[in-house]
């Protein structure tokens, strides 16, 4: 077990020791610094990459928690009804398509979309958001399916019993006792979208390069200190991000 | 107010999951051509295109393609495994540690799986962090040739995936019953053949979820050998992305795609089933 923990941590460990050293071959020490952590703030185009990313990431992941939320409600809680296999199975889909053919079948229908009504106009910051959000939605709907699915409705209707009506009950207990799980699943749409590399690649055109999708070429260059220098900042984000998840997790135990 | 709320999600998955879907099968079906897009639906004149799909089946490039991401896939899912049923018990015998050693395995999934593949780059590179080592050492006065291999492409898809590994070992150990491992041993069994015999049986679903999880979206893996892999590494992600991009062929990238789901249904049906059995 522990070689496997060290197996997992060890390159993330050492990735981010490096990103202090001055030398410029990257993974060799040369003195404490933070020069690679300034030239990187003087990279206008990582810059520009990250605050584009930073917005997809925030509008898909708010689309993919109303939607799989409104998903996730209603495959929980109605019961029986005709199409919900398929709604069923049509959310399920994203999550065990192989990336490449999400991420193909949504550029050759945003290009068909674009032939046969104008919209949407080129690719860009726009169809990755759409993208994001589709991905998303399939991963928050669960998040959400299973929590409605553990908790069962008696507090709701005792309220409804006591005379609030559906919209109250919803609003003062349910929405409340949802909260957790849809912020759980704003967070799981969001990381998905600042990794993402595939469907970024094809539904961005040259209009909207990510930061997963820059990152990825200077990956594909070798490697550079100023990589090690982003990576830390970007673990730092992400623990900041699983804590603040772990958090609202806790909550609602 | 009841319908709408699954008219919406349903009208948005429909739009932006079965259409696109949809348009990949057509795709498939359709000819090259030059212009923007570059391809002639079947209805443009020519019929059906039946090329694309017999040439996957013939033209042994594209036919290595799937079977090589089959082969990289199933090694991948199979080291994964042999990794995580240790880790997955281990954990869910951790006690009160259990919580913080599976933080621990899960946090690497949430840090960015190209900061690790950008990790393992600077660790295998020839002026890398392990052939410094080495020489430091003296054991090496040449830097052997770890980045761009089978075994770095490998290396990299068993470190990003191994916690979607790790996390059902762990679920079904948490729901084992200590006491029967017990009783074997009592009644005379090795530690050994009372794992074989008691452990291993009540953990076979869960290993082949875990395997499913893993082999299911490595069969269509891009970046990975793209980044750590040698050139030569010709996976049907790669293939993918080259006919598509490079050689702006639309109907072989979708004819590609059909033929990767029609291997991996059979995989997601079985996943699926033992899912809904947990």
């Amino acid at each position: 077990m522990w070689a496997g923990i060290g197996f997992l941590w060890l390159p993330v460990i050492l990735l981010v020791g490096y990103a202090f050293s001055a030398d410029p071959v990257p993974f060799h020490w040369g003195g404490f610094s933070l020069r690679w952590f300034a030239a990187l703030a003087a990279n206008e185009r990582l810059l520009e990459a990250a605050w584009l990313s930073l917005r997809v990431a925030a509008g898909s992941a708010t689309l993919a928690m109303l939607l799989g939320g409104a998903t996730g409600w209603v495959l929980a809680r109605h019961g029986p009804f005709a199409g919900r296999a398929l709604l069923g199975g049509l959310a399920g889909a994203p999550l065990v398509l192989p990336e490449v053919v999400t991420g193909l079948s949504l550029l050759l229908f945003f290009v068909t979309l674009e032939g046969a009504t104008g919209w949407p106009a080129g690719r860009g910051a726009l169809t990755v958001l759409l993208a994001h959000a589709t991905l998303g939605t399939a991963y928050a709907a669960v998040v959400i399916q299973s929590r409605l699915a553990s908790r069962d409705r008696d507090l709701e209707e005792a309220a409804q019993d006591l005379g609030a009506s559906p919209a109250t009950a919803f609003v003062t207990i349910t929405l409340p006792l949802m909260a957790p799980a849809l912020a759980a699943g704003w967070l799981l749409a969001f990381t998905l979208s600042l990794d993402d590399v595939v469907l970024a690649s094809f539904t961005s055109g040259p209009a909207g390069t990510t930061l997963p999708v820059a990152l990825f070429s200077m990956l594909r260059l070798g490697m550079t200190p100023e990589v090690n220098a982003l990576a830390t900042l970007l673990l730092l984000a992400a623990g900041l991000a699983l804590a603040l998840l772990g958090l609202l997790l806790r909550r609602r135990a | 107010m009841r319908f709408a709320l699954r008219l919406i999600p349903g009208f948005w998955l429909a739009l932006l999951v079965a259409a696109p879907l949809a348009l990949v099968g057509l795709m498939a079906l359709s000819w090259q051509a030059e212009g923007v897009p570059p391809y002639a639906p079947p209805w443009a004149g020519a019929g059906i295109n039946p090329d694309n799909l017999r040439l996957l089946a013939e033209d042994p490039y594209y036919r290595d393609a799937l079977l090589q991401s089959l082969a990289v896939a199933g090694a991948t899912a199979a080291l994964c495994l042999l990794l995580a049923v240790p880790m997955g018990i281990a954990i869910a015998r951790a006690g009160r540690w259990r919580e913080v050693l599976l933080a621990t395995v899960l946090l690497p999934f949430w840090t960015g799986f190209l900061i690790r593949i950008g990790a393992w780059i600077g660790l295998l590179r020839d002026e890398g962090w392990i052939n410094s080592l080495l020489r430091a050492l003296g054991w090496t006065d040449q830097p052997l040739p770890l980045l761009y291999t089978d075994g770095a492409m490998l290396l990299g898809m068993v470190h990003a995936y191994l916690p979607f590994a790790v996390l059902p070992v762990f679920a079904a150990a948490t729901r084992l019953d200590p006491l029967l491992e017990q009783a074997a041993e009592d009644l005379g069994a090795t530690p050994r053949r009372a794992f074989l015999s008691i452990t291993l049986p009540q953990l076979l679903p869960s290993l082949a979820a875990a395997f499913l999880l893993v082999f299911i979206p490595a069969a269509g893996e891009y970046v990975i050998p793209e980044l750590l892999g040698p050139p030569d590494a010709t996976l049907v992600g790669r293939v993918l992305f080259q006919e598509f991009f490079q050689s702006r062929d639309w109907p072989v990238a979708s004819a590609l795609a059909v033929a990767l789901l029609a291997l991996l249904i059979g995989p997601i049906i079985l996943f699926q089933r033992l899912g809904r059995a947990a």
